[in-house]
């Protein structure tokens, strides 16, 4: 049973195209914070802590451009994790009376920009560890291979094994209309549940990667409202409890292992704050940013044990209708949405996950976390969990 | 034709800009902190381990074993577009530091484990620290 309610998720809403169709980035933050503070029942100038990961300029462009006067503005920029620690920043915030009313919002137009964010040639560096990097034409879906390649060897993890994720994954997708719709809309061909062999057989994206272990590119984005526990009753959805949030950072060094996320050091504590364990957890969101981040993330997290991983996803484990636990329901980023960061989807769909709401409901589903993974894996990565307890636990 | 070659890294970054002048003159330098004894790489100001300020240059032997790698088959930039596929590993350098580098190999020829040399390629300003697969 969790502990602490530090604070509630009182409204979500996820910006259903992944074609955004002329609206810019700003604009789909806009129009989902508006539509998740009516989800909430409150109103725009209720929101006193804005949390921004920067995707849009800096804090300030967002604040002037929504017409916001927050006393707490909070800019954390770790990539895709970033919404996991807003969701953790705001839940203290909120639980020590500093604010009342947190907006978390995300915008994207990835997709219709033509951004390769997988496979591209980069921005220009701007860290000397970075610099260091550029002449190797490593791209992001390398970093990831680097590490699924090092998992291979040290545990004898196989691509079939990876190949599980994905079709899990696309088999929740095919349940979410939003999801089959943006595939037909970024020019997928067969839109279909696909197999382990469809998997395995696909074009080599960066060694041992193949096209399915990684994730699509769309436009999306989204908002989610916390709130401070003395509202959470009154609001107009169930309230979904924040009960724990840790974050940490992961990167290259002489001798670590990079089979190890940095989910191994803040995994741990936000169980520990919420008092539960992972083999409670009904719904796993875990940023799937390609098969290799779930696996190894699963294992940092403490569902399996090191390195077993790739056994422990077998036969389609993760499905929604398997029992614990369920893993990305929405179809994630590698069938449902990627618009770079799409941490704030894991938040969304864990909360409607504990409401009752989701197109592959877990049936009395009381158990969420929100695991975010922001960076490159193999060389710099940013963690954050964030547990989650449906309202009447 | 200038996106044609290889990119080249920042030659003036404070804390990396004498690691690439070292290339020069075909050497690969790592750092050993003073006051901690670890290695740093990359090189830079301040040992990252210990705050520690004092750091002594030294010269690498070239030797190292591949950590991990992956065979690049998508890059959007001209440069490594006309070179897939290649390999990209962590080296796992013999004095004690990993780093970055090509493998210069058929793709099928490279392994974890496998023993490798350093070698240069020579871009005038800057030479890049490679690597060639032995055994």
């Amino acid at each position: 049973m969790p502990r602490d309610r530090l604070a509630a998720i009182a409204g979500i809403y996820e910006f259903p195209r992944r074609i955004a169709g002329g609206l810019s980035a700003l604009q789909i933050k806009a129009l989902s914070a508006a539509r998740a503070l009516e989800d909430a029942g409150l109103g725009w100038q209720d929101v006193d802590a804005l949390y921004d990961a920067g995707e849009t300029g800096a804090g300030l462009t967002l604040t002037q451009y929504l017409g916001l006067h927050p006393r707490i503005l909070d800019t954390t920029g770790v990539g895709g994790a970033s919404f996991e620690f807003h969701a953790g920043h705001a839940a203290r915030a909120l639980a020590a009376g500093r604010a009342r009313v947190a907006l978390l919002t995300y915008g994207s137009t990835a997709r219709s920009d033509a951004r390769a964010i997988g496979t591209g040639g980069g921005r220009a560096p701007t860290a000397p560890a970075t610099g260091m990097e550029v002449p190797f034409g490593l791209t992001l879906v390398g970093s990831y291979a680097l590490v699924a390649r090092r998992h291979m060897h040290q545990y004898g993890t196989r691509p079939e094994q990876l190949a599980e994720i994905a079709v899990t994954t696309r088999a929740h997708a095919m349940r979410n209309p939003e999801a089959v719709q943006g595939l037909h809309d970024i020019g997928i061909r067969e839109v279909r549940e696909i197999t382990i062999d469809d998997v395995i057989s696909a074009r080599l994206i960066a060694d041992p990667l193949r096209l399915y272990d990684c994730c699509i590119i769309s436009d999306g984005g989204g908002a989610v409202v916390i709130v401070a526990p003395e509202l959470a009753r009154d609001l107009r959805q169930p309230p979904v409890w924040i009960v724990g949030a840790a974050e940490a950072v992961g990167y290259t060094e002489n001798d670590n292992d990079i089979t190890t996320t940095a989910a191994r050091d803040c995994g741990p504590r936000a169980f520990a704050e919420a008092g539960v364990r992972p083999d409670e957890i009904d719904v796993a969101m875990i940023y799937d940013s390609f098969t290799i981040t779930v696996l190894t993330i699963l294992e940092d997290l403490g569902f399996c044990a090191k390195g077993e991983g790739g056994p422990f996803v077998e036969g389609g484990r993760l499905r929604f209708d398997r029992g614990r636990p369920a893993l990305n329901t929405d179809g994630g980023g590698l069938s449902s949405n990627h618009p770079g960061m799409r941490g704030i989807f894991l938040l969304i769909e864990a909360t409607r996950q504990l409401r009752g709401q989701s197109c592959s409901q877990v049936p009395g589903a009381r158990l969420a976390i929100a695991h975010g993974n922001g960076g490159q894996l193999g060389t710099r990565h940013a963690a954050g969990t964030v547990v989650l307890a449906a309202g009447g636990t | 034709m200038s996106d044609e070659q290889r990119p080249l890294p920042p030659l003036t970054d404070p804390d990396t800009r004498a690691f690439w002048k070292a290339t020069r003159a075909g050497r690969l330098i790592y750092q050993v902190c003073q006051r901690c004894g670890r290695l740093v790489f990359h090189p830079r100001l301040h040992c990252p381990y210990c705050g520690g300020l004092e750091l002594e240059t030294k010269e690498s032997a070239g030797a190292g074993t591949v950590y991990s790698y992956t065979v690049i088959r998508q890059h959007g930039h001209p440069f490594f577009g006309a070179r897939l596929p290649y390999v990209v590993a962590l080296i796992d350098v013999d004095e004690g530091f990993r780093m970055l580098s090509e493998v210069v190999a058929p793709p099928e020829a490279v392994r974890v484990g496998q023993r490798v040399r350093l070698d240069w390629e020579d871009l005038g300003q800057v030479k890049i620290p490679v690597f060639r697969a032995l055994d």
